[in-house]
């Protein structure tokens, strides 16, 4: 990242500075021969973001160990995903991640596509695009401005949380629904965008960079932010990559990994984008990699806005598409295929496949085995937080309280993708 | 198993009329897995949706993994996810586990498997080579009761300890099967 280039000398004398302070005043176990103490930090903390548990045990402020604990909303989606139609799967999948569901949809849907060897058209693949970057965008701003909240910057959440209103509000033109989104469907999109939609959509587009470079302004060089965040919680290339961290925490540590360009679904190799890398993977660098893929992600919007392909915003494949709901009231075919489609009565071809999309946070990949029943014979979820998760506790080792928090609140934990 | 979708099947045969020589593909990757672990040490090889498919056994698996995570050309040194699966009619092999592991140098995946009796669910563990294994190790001992001597911390991870099941295999039904009131005949149950 350019900002670090130019400060990397000063990043040096901070991380010696820390260190020195760290000896001097924080006796050890050895010292004192004192005992440790045991902290509970969660399941139900408000900087733990959700309900997970981490058992610290703390000498003084630093911790020494760390045990994870998760399962606590545990609601066995992939046990609960071998009795559902393939349709019906899609309401699960919005409840992992629940600050980007678009992205869960349509991955699953894309999954299915897969398997079904269906071929969307090219303005469905747009319109999925911009969706998925919109919810990319909302779900980055989210874990920044709530790394802004740990460390006691409320004001840019709030700047921000308005953003994620408006955002909402396309949402709701386009589908309906804000948080649960139902715009996707097996086979493209739900419906068209509307005229309003696209309209808020390009005003959203031309309205919110001055909002993001006000954001940045607040934090990017805001000395507070900075001492609280670099050389925090940071874990090199070669460990992320073996705990199999995915996304910004990955490219964070100087990883270009990115699902978008490595294996392109959905149109993304007609879009021009970069991927932002990081040098240290701390905090801060995972803070600047967000900042940057939310620009990067309003260039693709843009791209996929001006060159939106005309033509039908679904594929032809009655047995799979949802028909509109007009057409079933007056549709002898539309209501058989809507029936039988809300039934699950349409049996899934014999197959496996594998499909991963660039989630909010990682690699969000569906594994689907399909014996050729209705329901998938075994459907696992590769949940990007539930990986990365397990390598917390190793990356807080040896910092203070306070950088656990912050660490945490980087690595944008999601509870429900977590324990799904 | 599954028949490849007109379009994959097109970018495959694409892919065997120009093969660039510096490219990895599936053909390269299993020639070198022959080549490595002898041509017995893979059945069931398949191609569904482009990506490399191979049963081998659990007595060589880790050796496999071990061997493919080291070698220079190839370099699997990302595994993508792990998960456990159950096939009750499978004599001998109702369990298994299956692996996609994924090159990220040459951006190819690779997707292994291994099947095990039932009454005998042992599997060597990862966890000494992909830090990764550790929790979806955990996650496979908690749903299917797969057992990995070598983990560090074999406990449940998403359901409470005290459960006396594994949850995700066929033997529990999710609905109740007592309940006459609903027929299996109607409404995909």
């Amino acid at each position: 990242m350019a900002v670090n280039d130019t400060l990397a000398g000063t990043h040096k004398i901070i991380q010696e500075a820390r260190e020195q302070q760290h000896n001097q005043l924080v006796p050890t176990v050895n010292d004192f021969n004192q005992e440790l103490t045991t902290l509970n930090l969660g399941p139900t903390h408000p900087a733990t973001h959700g309900i997970f548990q981490n058992i610290l045990q703390m000498d003084g402020e630093r911790i020494v160990s760390g045990v994870p604990t998760i399962g606590y909303i545990h609601r066995a989606f992939e046990k609960i995903a071998e009795r559902r139609p393939l349709y019906q799967i899609t309401p699960l999948t919005d409840r992992m991640n629940y600050c980007s569901s678009p992205i869960n949809n349509m991955g699953w849907h894309m999954t299915v596509e897969k398997l079904l060897g269906i071929t969307v058209p090219k303005r469905a693949q747009y319109m999925r695009v911009i969706m998925m970057e919109l919810a990319r965008i909302v779900d980055h701003l989210i874990c920044n401005s709530i790394l802004g909240v740990d460390t006691g910057a409320f004001t840019g959440f709030l700047y921000v949380f308005q953003e994620r209103e408006k955002v909402y509000e396309i949402y709701e033109e386009v589908c309906g629904a804000r948080l649960t989104t139902n715009m996707g469907r097996i086979g493209g999109m739900e419906r068209d965008f509307s005229p309003v939609a696209l309209e808020k959509l390009r005003k959203w587009v031309k309205e919110f960079p001055a909002v993001m470079r006000e954001f940045q302004s607040m934090f990017d060089r805001n000395r507070i932010f900075m001492d609280r965040t670099q050389y925090v919680g940071g874990i090199t290339a070669e460990k992320a990559l073996n705990y199999g961290f995915t996304g910004p925490n990955l490219r964070a540590a100087g990883v270009d990994y990115d699902v978008r360009a490595m294996n392109p679904y959905s149109s993304y190799e007609d879009f021009d984008f970069e991927i932002p890398v990081g040098t240290n993977g701390d905090t801060y660098d995972r803070y600047l990699v967000r900042n940057e893929e939310i620009w990067q992600s309003l260039r693709i919007i843009e791209q996929a806005l001006e060159n939106l392909p005309e033509g039908p915003y679904h594929a032809d494949a009655p047995h799979y598409y949802l028909p509109p709901k007009q057409a079933v009231y007056k549709n002898m075919e539309a209501l058989i295929y809507h029936f039988k489609i809300i039934m699950g009565e349409i049996e899934a071809p014999v197959g496996e496949v594998y499909h991963s999309v660039e989630g909010g946070n990682g690699e969000l990949g569906f594994y689907l085995i399909s014996d050729g029943g209705r329901t998938p014979y075994r459907l696992h979820f590769r949940r990007p937080c539930f990986i990365y998760y397990q390598a917390y506790s190793e990356m807080v080792v040896g910092q203070s309280l306070s950088d656990a928090i912050v660490t945490l609140s980087s690595m944008n934990v999601i509870a429900g993708e977590l324990d799904a | 198993m599954a028949e490849p979708n007109e379009e994959s099947a097109a970018a495959q045969a694409a892919a065997v009329a120009e093969e660039d020589p510096a490219k990895l593909s599936n053909n390269r990757v299993l020639t070198n897995l022959h080549q490595m672990f002898g041509e017995d040490a893979f059945t069931d090889v398949e191609e569904p949706y482009g990506l490399l498919t191979a049963t081998t056994t659990r007595e060589r698996i880790h050796e496999i993994i071990e061997a493919l995570q080291a070698e220079q050309e190839m370099q699997f040194h990302f595994l993508t996810t792990m998960c456990g699966i159950h096939y009750p009619d499978h004599e001998g092999k109702e369990l298994g586990m299956i692996y996609h592991l994924h090159s990220l140098v040459n951006n190819v995946r690779l997707r292994l498997k291994i099947f095990f009796p039932i009454s005998d669910p042992v599997v060597p563990t990862l966890t000494d080579l992909y830090a990764t294994a550790n929790w979806m190790e955990r996650e496979a001992y908690d749903f299917f009761g797969i057992i990995f001597p070598g983990h560090p911390n074999l406990i449940r991870i998403l359901n409470v300890e005290d459960m006396d099941y594994h949850p995700m295999r066929k033997e529990y039904p999710l609905e109740d099967g007592t309940r006459e009131d609903k027929t299996d005949l109607f409404f995909g149950r």
